[in-house]
């Protein structure tokens, strides 16, 4: 028995960790540091269906405990995704779940309907929270309605399961949980950066090219905490959790809060080995703290 | 490249809010000239890493140098780092500059300004090792910022420009390379934006090697914050840290 498999829609992990979109390429870049087939899954970066450049630089900003980016979603877009970057990852016995953003609802459903074909994407992160594109990304994700539609044209024509990836940036994320379920996602994943602002003392200018970006990092863990254990309360389908994961009691915290899987992201920039290191540490911690198995642990939550 | 543990064996204060950091680690073996490090800060708040670029390489004594300015938290970090503490690094990283580039008996010029004269250093002992000629133009803003004049002065004529001409020739790098009595068969150049620009419009018709900086994350070529706009195709860009930091002039947007 593999006291850390998780089994969630399209998804057999043989442990809750993942690296989360945008925070790890599409692996090649940190296949160099270790065998991705040790990961439960990979969440790539995000496809749009042409290529975008993103954002001007700077890009990226320090903050206590965290940082700001403003990437735009750069990415090769759908052809060259499907044809080079997919196919790489095929040699690794290990799920992609391919993350797709658009600028219109026709975006979403034209990568949507194609990506599942890909070796390994055996689900959809649809990405309707970026808060660095003027043009779709958040705008599809704080209105319940808006994302309850684009939510059910996707499912009419993706083959995989499709995991809808929550905005923090709301005043009330529940309806937006509900909305969503409601329209037949397979998933959650929450959350993406909050919004944020950094301001060069000299220029009186933002850091970021772009003015404003998405913060992530540990200063935003508890944020994520307690967005999941609200969603949770009202939604029973699975929630794969992030945001600022940097310790096994930070993965355990998420479980317990009640998502079913973890995604590491900013931290992969500054410790490669982080996913690895989480994995192999895990099972220790659980023998410290009582807990048998992960499905133990989602028994235990369920009927508390 | 690698994440690894680097043993500090000295450090010292050798310009205005400049340091000269010496770190030891078998890591040195796999370095070039021109490539850069991940440094991380000890302060947990402070999330990511420093890229610094590597000035010496001494592969024998499996130690390498890097000078750094105090700008913010992150290098006020390292400079309170003392000889046999810990230093975690990601090395190297990057392509650096290529000495190869410049053959047997040709004529280099290595162009730096500020903090981007660092790298030009190893990459001028390279050049000599292998038989080329070497010139050094070096600027700052005034005397109290300058260093390693007297090192690279070693290597062949050095040049120093200060902005206020308390030291060496008033002016640019360009006040010095515009009066120069040789033509060059390479350039090398490693400082700002500004700088890079103009030395890649002076020496466009040779061959020139930029070392640009860019604000980054990973390091690696996983985030996409360090791009830089190609100018073959303005619709693609270079990710500075792993498709750079080292470009030919003319092939990105400066």
């Amino acid at each position: 028995m593999n006291r850390l498999a998780v089994e969630i829609p399209g998804l057999s992990l043989k442990n809750p960790i993942m690296p989360a979109s945008g925070c790890f390429g599409f692996g090649k870049e940190y296949s160099k540091f270790y065998d991705l087939n040790k990961l439960g899954a990979i969440m790539a970066k995000a496809v749009t269906p042409e290529p975008r450049y993103g954002n001007a630089t700077p890009r990226v900003a320090e903050t206590p405990s965290g940082m700001l980016n403003a990437i735009g979603l750069q990415n090769p877009g759908l052809d060259h995704v499907m044809a080079n970057e997919m196919p790489w990852l095929e040699r690794f016995d290990t799920p992609i779940i391919a993350n797709v953003a658009g600028a219109s609802e026709e975006d979403y459903v034209k990568v949507c309907a194609r990506i599942g074909d890909a070796p390994n994407v055996k689900a959809i992160e649809l990405n309707i929270s970026c808060p660095n594109v003027k043009h779709g990304g958040i705008a599809f994700g704080t209105d319940p309605e808006v994302a309850y539609q684009l939510t059910k044209a996707v499912k009419a024509v993706a083959s995989v399961p499709i995991y809808v990836k929550l905005s923090p940036n709301v005043t009330d994320i529940v309806p937006i949980a509900k909305a969503i379920e409601e329209a037949g996602a397979d998933g959650l994943t929450m959350i993406n950066t909050l919004l944020g602002m950094r301001l060069d003392l000299k220029t009186r200018k933002p850091i970021l090219a772009n003015g404003t970006g998405g913060l992530s990092g540990p200063s935003i863990k508890p944020v994520a905490i307690r967005l999941i254990h609200q969603v949770r309360a009202v939604s029973n389908i699975p929630i794969i959790g992030m945001g600022g994961v940097q310790t096994v009691d930070d993965v355990l915290e998420f479980l317990i809060a009640g998502a079913d899987a973890v995604a590491v992201g900013t931290l992969n920039f500054t410790e490669p080995y982080i996913c690895p290191n989480l994995i192999d540490a895990l099972p220790a911690r659980m023998d410290e703290l009582g807990i048998t198995t992960l499905a133990d642990l989602k028994k235990e939550r369920t009927n508390a | 490249m690698r994440q690894t543990k680097m043993e500090v064996v000295s450090q010292k204060l050798i310009a205005d809010r400049v340091f000269e950091l010496v770190l030891k680690g078998d890591i040195v073996l796999e370095m070039n000239p021109g490539q850069f490090m991940q440094l991380k800060p000890r302060r947990a708040d402070l999330l990511l890493r420093r890229p610094i670029s590597i000035c010496a390489i001494d592969k024998e004594a499996e130690q390498c140098t890097l000078l750094y300015r105090v700008d913010g938290e992150g290098t006020a970090d390292f400079a309170e780092l003392v000889s046999g503490d810990a230093m975690d690094v990601i090395a190297p990283l990057g392509n650096g500059f290529a000495p190869t580039e410049t053959k047997l008996g040709e004529h280099a010029l290595l162009i730096g300004g500020g903090i981007g004269v660092p790298p030009l250093y190893q990459l001028g002992k390279d050049l000599v090792a292998q038989g080329s000629t070497v010139t050094f133009v070096l600027g700052f803003n005034s005397a109290k910022d300058v260093f390693y004049e007297k090192e690279m002065g070693k290597l062949g004529d050095c040049f120093v420009a200060t902005v206020d001409g308390t030291r060496g020739t008033q002016g640019f790098v360009t006040t010095v390379t515009d009066a120069l009595d040789f033509a060059p068969d390479t350039v090398y150049s490693c400082g700002p934006t500004a700088m890079l620009r103009v030395v890649s419009e002076r020496f466009a018709n040779k061959r020139t090697f930029l070392s640009l900086e860019e604000r980054m994350a990973c390091g690696v070529g996983a985030c996409y914050a360090c791009v830089c706009q190609r100018t073959d195709d303005p619709t693609k860009s270079y990710k500075a840290c792993d498709e750079g930091p080292v470009f030919r002039a003319g092939e990105v947007v400066i």
